[in-house]
């Protein structure tokens, strides 16, 4: 396969969230709006291409027995420094992704990555398959706030599109649920065109 | 009348699944039939106890002495990981029959991110230790009050003539969708 390949199923094809169905706690949890979408899928996207280079890089030193604790020990590590960073510098959106960011610990969408792709595949494959599927996992997020924003609010990333007050109920839990459900359902369909 | 409060708000006000959006992923993934959704309950509710007292005593204990609570999630990681792994072993020793209705579920509880995100909540809270375990067993009863309306609405979902595009997790996520409506209804009762 080549790296282009790798790095471009993240999008559509293998989407971690609208296909594979990983991730789906911060997916629902964090997409109020556009920017907060955006800013879980880049600090994921940071946790996983981090997570899968050292992964691959010491991969041949981790007995498989202990392999899973390992790489969450890994993952936690890296978790902990994104946790540090954006307290540091981005406190608001920080504050908004609240309990979100430490839960990147066990989002399946990482460990699995890990464990299946890193924990087998060189370095430079490990690391175009974390950026590639971090990305697609930012796209989805970024895209889903985007629509629950702009039908919630009439806005994405804050510029207003549509004048009036929109329908609240999608910026609250239930819009979360349907909004994806339908995003769904839009991949299956492209796919399904392809 | 305190522990009261944090039972009715975590079980209809802020449920776990329904309005903070952790522990989806078994949500959907063993919600489609009813028998396994009690067996994932069970498991969920007894590692979730557990997991909120040693991980209420480890920060309070260990972290909160020793100036290293950045090492939260690092720690809390592993105790929970090998908390699973002891109760799974303990388990399967001291009563096989419970073993074999929860053997499955247990290792799935690791990724679970309800567990780790209630210990956390428990210390961001700051909640004592007997309220902090109010709290995980009412979150544990929440997961499973919201799990098994889904799992009962599931198996009927599935006799049902649903458009082919929104067929298994599309039409999911909407059922879901409309059941956190309906426990929207429960806001402001605390």
């Amino acid at each position: 396969m080549s790296q282009l390949k790798n790095f471009t199923k993240g999008f559509i094809k293998e989407n971690p969230v609208f296909v594979l169905l990983l991730g789906l706690c911060p997916a629902l949890g964090v997409t109020t709006s556009a920017f907060n979408g955006l800013g879980m899928g880049l600090a994921t996207t940071f946790v996983l291409v981090s997570s899968n280079v050292v992964v691959s890089l010491i991969k041949s030193q981790i007995p498989d027995k202990v392999r899973i604790p390992s790489f969450i020990v890994i993952i936690a590590s890296f978790v902990t420094i994104v946790q540090l960073v954006m307290e540091a510098f981005l406190p608001d959106l920080f504050a908004s992704l609240g309990l979100f960011i430490p839960l990147i610990v066990v989002n399946c969408l990482v460990l699995g990555r890990a464990e299946a792709f890193a924990s087998k595949k060189n370095l430079v494959s490990s690391l175009v398959d974390g950026l590639g599927m971090g990305l697609g996992f930012a796209f989805a997020l970024t895209l889903l706030g985007a629509v629950r924003e702009l039908l919630g609010s009439g806005a994405i990333f804050g510029y207003p599109f549509i004048q009036g007050d929109g329908m609240l109920v999608f910026v609250l839990a239930p819009g979360a649920f349907i909004g994806l459900g339908y995003l769904i359902a839009l991949t299956n369909l492209i796919k399904k065109n392809e | 009348m305190e522990y009261i409060l944090i039972i009715i708000g975590a079980v209809f006000v802020n449920n776990i699944v329904l309005a903070q959006f952790l522990g989806i992923c078994p949500y959907m993934g063993v919600s489609s039939k009813v028998s396994t959704s009690v067996g994932m309950s069970g498991a969920v509710m007894f590692v979730m106890t557990l997991a909120t007292v040693v991980t209420y005593l480890i920060y309070h204990y260990v972290l909160v002495p020793f100036q290293i609570t950045y090492l939260q999630t690092i720690s809390y990681i592993l105790v929970i990981s090998s908390l699973v792994q002891m109760v799974e072993i303990i388990l399967k020793k001291v009563s096989p029959a419970l073993f074999q209705a929860l053997g499955i579920f247990l290792p799935l509880i690791t990724t679970n991110c309800a567990v780790l995100g209630v210990a956390i909540l428990t210390v961001q809270k700051e909640f004592n230790l007997l309220e902090g375990v109010v709290f995980a067993i009412a979150n544990a009863i929440g997961f499973a009050l919201a799990i098994l309306l889904f799992a009962g609405i599931r198996e009927h979902l599935d006799l049902m003539g649903v458009p082919k595009g929104m067929q298994g997790a599309p039409a999911a996520l909407v059922v879901a969708g409309i059941l956190a409506l309906a426990f929207m209804g429960f806001a402001g009762l605390v």
